[in-house]
Order: C-alpha cells, then sequence, then structure tokens
C-alpha cells in the first residue's frame, strides 16, 4: 500500500490520469461501438459542442477550488443568466441580453463571494443556500415557462454559428480555456489563487489579500456560469429553469478528474477541459451502448468515485 | 551596541504594547526599542507570549493598546502587507510556507517576477534567483522547482529562512529559527544571522537555547507569562541569571 502509493506519487500519476483515462475510453468506445457511429466526426463534434457549457462552468470551478473553496450554485446561475438574457431580448437588442446575462453571472457571484470572504461564512453553506434560492428565482422569474430566443445574431454568435467553418461553441470553449489557463498559471493573480487554497495563512502574511482573492475566485465563477447559460440559451434557442440544473456532478467530476485538487492549492484549467470532454465522450458512449438512464448514472458514479480516489491519494489525505 | 548605533534613531520601537485574545492577556505591557545591526533575543517559556509580539509587530495581530513604530512611524493597526512594504520579514513558528507549491513560488509569494506588457509571470528569472540564493546560503534542497511537501522539515525552515533573509531590508523577526533544524544546520543558520547584522539589519529572535540566545545576541529580553520581566546587555549578565528571570525561581 505504501510503495504504492510512493510509486504513484513519483510519477505523479495524477497529471497523466486524465489524459491517460481520456484515451482508454476513447480507445475502448472506438472498439466497441465501432458499428454505432461513435468515431464519427459528426458525432465527436457533438460531444465537444454539449460540452461546452459545462467546460465553462469547470473553469471557474478550478479557480474556486483552488482557492479553497466550493461553489455549488453555478447551475442555478447558469438559468438565472440564460433567461435574465433571453427575457431581455424580447424587447432590447442582443448586446443589452448579453450584458445582462453575464451580469446576473458575476452579480450572484458578488453576493456570494462578499458572504464569504467578508462575512466568513463557509462557501459550501452560502452556496448550497443560493444554489436553492436562484433555483427558485429562476422558476418563478418565468412562471416555469420556457423562453424562446429568437435573435438570429445571437443563436449565431452563441449557438449555430462558424468563423471560418469552426462553430462558435468551441471557439468559445478554446477562448475560455486558453484565456482562463494564462490567468490561472501565467498571472500574478492565479499564482495568489493557488497560494489562498494551499495556505491561507502564509498567503496572508506575504501580503496577500486573501478576502479579494476569495471574492474574485466565486466571481469568476459566476462569471462562467453566467457565460455557460447564454450558450445554452444560444445552442436550444430557448431558455429554461432547468438549464444547468444537471450539470453540477458532471463539473464536479471533470474538474477533480482533471488534476484539481479538491482542498485547494492546485489545478488545472486544460485538466479541466480534458476532464468535461471525457465526461461529455462517457456520457455519449453510455448512450450508444445502449444503456438505460438508471445504469448510465451507475457507471458514472463508479467512475467518479475511482478518480477522486485517485486525486485524494496523491495529496495525502 | 556600539555608541553610534544608540545615537541612531531606533528602527523599531515598542512603547507599552498590551495583547489580550478575549480575555486571554498574552502580552502584558512590553516597551522595546531595537536598532540598526542589533540582535536581540526574546526569551521566555511556553506560552509566554512571544510569537504574539512577533506577530503584531508583523502585523498579523493588532495590539489591544500600545504603539508600534518603525524608523519613528506608527505602524500600530496597519496588516501584513505593510510591515513587509518596509523591509520587514518574519520566519514564523507557524505560519509558514505554501506547501504545495515550489520552492521558488514560496520564495516569491505575494512579490512574484513579471515579464512583458502582459506582465505573465517570469519563472525562469524566479528559479534562477531561487537557485542562486539557496546556493549562496547552502541551503541543501533538491531543486529551486521541488515542492514543499517534498521536503524535510530543516529544507522547509531554511527554505523559509532564504526567503526572509532575500527580503529583509531594515528589519527581521526570527521565531525559533532553529528549533528544526541538525548540528550543522544550525550552525549554518547562526552565520546567516551574523551577516545580516553585518548589513545593517535589526533582528529579533526568539529561541529556547540559552547558548545560542548568549552566542548572538547584543541584548536578551525576557518575557514570563506576558510579562516583560527585563532586558539585559548579553554581555553583562549570565545563564544563572537568565533561568532565574524566565522561571521566576532564584
Ligand atoms: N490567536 C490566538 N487566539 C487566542 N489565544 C492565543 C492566540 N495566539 C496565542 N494565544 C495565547 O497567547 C499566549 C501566548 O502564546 P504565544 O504563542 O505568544 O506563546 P510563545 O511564547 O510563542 O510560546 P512557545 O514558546 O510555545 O512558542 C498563549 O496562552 C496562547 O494560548
Ligand atoms: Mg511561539
Amino acid at each position: 500500500m505504501e510503495g504504492l502509493r510512493s510509486i504513484t506519487r513519483k510519477l505523479d500519476l495524477q497529471h497523466y490520469v486524465v489524459y491517460l483515462g481520456f484515451l482508454a475510453i476513447f480507445a475502448f468506445f472506438a472498439i466497441t461501438l465501432s458499428g454505432d457511429g461513435f468515431l464519427t466526426t459528426r458525432n465527436l463534434s457533438n460531444i465537444v459542442l454539449q460540452t461546452a457549457p459545462a467546460t465553462i462552468m469547470a473553469i471557474g470551478f478550478v479557480f474556486v477550488l483552488s482557492a479553497g473553496e466550493i461553489d455549488l450554485s453555478f447551475g442555478s446561475i447558469t438559468a438565472v443568466s440564460a433567461l435574465a438574457g433571453a427575457v431581455v431580448m424580447q424587447d432590447f437588442p442582443m448586446v443589452i441580453g448579453i450584458a445582462a446575462g453575464l451580469g446576473a453571472g458575476l452579480a450572484i457571484g458578488f453576493f456570494n463571494g462578499l458572504l464569504v470572504a467578508y462575512l466568513r461564512l463557509p462557501s459550501f453553506l452560502v452556496t448550497l443556500a443560493t444554489l436553492g434560492l436562484f433555483a427558485g428565482l429562476a422558476r418563478s422569474m418565468t412562471n416555469l415557462r420556457s423562453i424562446p430566443v429568437i435573435n438570429d445574431a445571437f443563436t449565431g454568435f452563441f449557438g449555430s454559428g462558424a468563423l471560418f467553418g469552426i462553430p462558435s461553441l468551441i471557439l468559445w470553449t478554446l477562448g475560455a480555456v486558453i484565456i482562463g489557463h494564462l490567468i490561472y498559471r501565467e498571472t500574478r493573480f492565479g499564482a495568489h489563487v493557488i497560494a489562498t487554497g494551499d495556505n491561507p495563512g502564509a498567503a496572508r502574511v506575504s501580503g496577500i489579500k486573501v478576502p479579494r482573492i476569495r471574492l474574485a475566485v466565486l466571481m469568476i465563477s459566476g462569471g462562467c456560469a453566467g457565460l455557460a447559460g447564454l450558450l445554452y440559451a444560444g445552442r436550444l434557442q430557448a431558455a429554461k429553469y432547468t438549464l444547468g440544473e444537471s450539470d453540477l456532478m458532471t463539473v464536479i467530476a471533470a474538474v477533480i478528474v482533471g488534476g484539481t485538487a479538491l482542498n485547494g492549492g492546485k489545478g488545472s484549467v486544460v485538466g479541466a477541459l480534458v476532464g468535461s470532454l471525457l465526461m461529455g465522450m462517457l456520457n455519449n458512449g453510455l448512450i450508444l451502448m445502449g444503456l438505460s438512464v438508471s445504469d448510465q448514472m451507475i457507471v458514472r458514479g463508479l467512475i467518479i468515485l475511482i478518480a477522486v480516489a485517485i486525486s485524494l491519494r496523491d495529496t495525502g489525505r | 551596541m556600539t555608541d553610534q548605533q544608540s545615537h541612531r534613531r531606533p528602527v523599531l520601537e515598542l512603547q507599552n504594547v498590551h495583547k489580550a485574545f478575549a480575555g486571554l492577556v498574552a502580552v502584558e505591557d512590553f516597551s522595546l526599542d531595537l536598532h540598526a545591526g542589533e540582535i536581540v533575543a526574546l526569551v521566555g517559556d511556553n506560552g509566554a507570549g512571544k510569537s504574539t509580539l512577533v506577530k503584531m509587530i508583523s502585523g498579523v495581530h493588532a495590539p489591544t493598546s500600545g504603539t508600534i513604530r518603525l524608523d519613528g512611524e506608527d505602524v500600530s493597526f496597519a496588516d501584513a502587507s505593510v510591515a513587509r512594504s518596509r523591509g520587514i520579514e518574519v520566519v514564523y513558528q507557524d505560519l509558514a510556507l505554501a506547501d504545495q507549491q515550489p520552492v521558488y513560488m514560496n520564495m516569491f509569494l505575494g512579490r512574484e517576477a513579471v515579464r512583458g506588457p502582459l506582465h505573465l509571470l517570469d519563472r525562469k528569472t524566479m528559479i534562477e534567483q531561487t537557485q542562486t540564493l539557496v546556493d549562496e546560503l547552502d541551503v541543501r534542497i533538491p531543486s529551486a522547482r521541488a515542492i514543499i511537501r517534498d521536503l524535510s522539515g530543516g529544507q522547509r525552515q531554511g527554505v523559509a529562512i532564504a526567503r526572509a533573509t532575500r527580503w529583509a531590508k531594515k528589519l527581521i523577526l526570527l521565531d525559533e529559527p532553529t528549533a528544526a533544524l541538525g548540528v550543522a544546520e544550525t550552525d549554518k543558520v547562526e552565520k546567516i544571522i551574523t551577516t545580516l547584522k553585518e548589513r545593517d539589519i535589526a533582528i529579533l529572535i526568539i529561541s529556547h537555547s540559552l547558548d545560542q540566545v548568549f552566542r548572538l545576541s547584543d541584548r536578551i529580553c525576557v518575557l514570563r507569562r506576558g510579562v516583560q520581566i527585563g532586558v539585559r546587555e548579553t554581555a553583562a549578565t549570565d545563564k544563572n541569571e537568565i533561568v532565574s528571570m524566565i522561571t521566576g525561581v532564584s
């Protein structure tokens, strides 16, 4: 046991587990589902398109977890943002709709952040409460109705459009991953986020404004969830309170599998992208295999357990 | 302390500093001046209030009452970043390093080197400077890229001390810097402290080793259960006197 632990640590298995897992599952589906259209360009690009919102939520989640906090409310934020954008665009131009959607996300993130950073309430409890609060708000905003989005510019920009033949959802994903990665890995802010999650006391005496970092990461998460909401609204050409509802487990799993430590201090944006693609691929493959919804849930749950076990073994906790 | 030093304005002035934690008095009434190039040792039994005093000077805790002056300026209620921007460095007993980060990131924590118009992290510079520094100070770590968690207790302490010496300009506070160290490493740290003194930096060192205190310090200040018992010139006292001041038994 000790031997195994030291070997996995030496190889820093966790760094590669997401890539290895991705390749293994990809190969498994490619072989077993070769007759079922898994390997077609159309199916593969579908996987990427479908995971776009989850990937973007996952990027925000990497920042939150790395700072030693958690955000359980991003799914609700996604719904509220999508609805805010859709409702505003019924009467106003696209730009104002976008501002409303992103603004709603940032505002809820700010609210979470204030409670966590300055009142020192545990983020787990704060965001658990706002998860329910804003899920309820999303339902009451529109009386459970779905709001159509008929603005063509918007649905092109956030959904079905393309630039140089590359679908806009892929461009959004790539853009968010590149910017997220740069901020996370290559800026002082990113370093301060990681240090805050690693050892808040050491961060504080090093002159890092720890409360500001906590506020910022929850706002980043809110902003990412807001963008994810706009992407949902663009792709589905409608907004509904159910958007983002089922993403909580997928996103957490994607981020943990992608090498971000549950206890903060360590993470990877690129890992979260691969983790998110892995989750999307898993969903897709399990459906093509003809598994029932309940079996899919069981298999996904088991895979997440394995991933979390590996992740926590590496941090030695 | 030379005559010239005593005529200069003290780097650090503590006047009637008092600290209570929710009713528990950690430091009763503490006053001390510390001059450039001077080493003062702070001694006292466990729980005497030594670390609390260090944390008030560095801005981690605000004093309940009293004044703390740096270069004559009142900083009693400033936070930790203020102390550090004024050239004060601390090796804390408990608030140490970011464990999952490499040595070089800890060395530059809160002051990361950046480059280019986008102010991206300049890892190369940080790694090079860290390597030079640890080589200079003979801190034996596998590499500047090593993760703190993978280092031994003594190596970590070496990193914390290296960081403090890298950035200290005026004052350095060392809270039991050699508690985790072996004989050879302790010797190295004492040499480093001597070179800091030569750089005209004021040093406040907390230590439970009276041998070490007598080797290094110019003055010795004794705390007992939060009460300042007295300050002695090291050359004019001996271990027996200090021990009886610490324990209250004569
Ligand atoms: N943050 C805090 N909150 C409440 N009480 C504290 C806090 N920090 C220290 N104390 C108390 O203040 C007293 C002095 O503690 P301090 O850490 O300054 O002692 P010390 O002299 O550094 O001891 P040691 O030699 O064991 O390091 C102790 O009774 C301690 O319990
Ligand atoms: Mg102490």
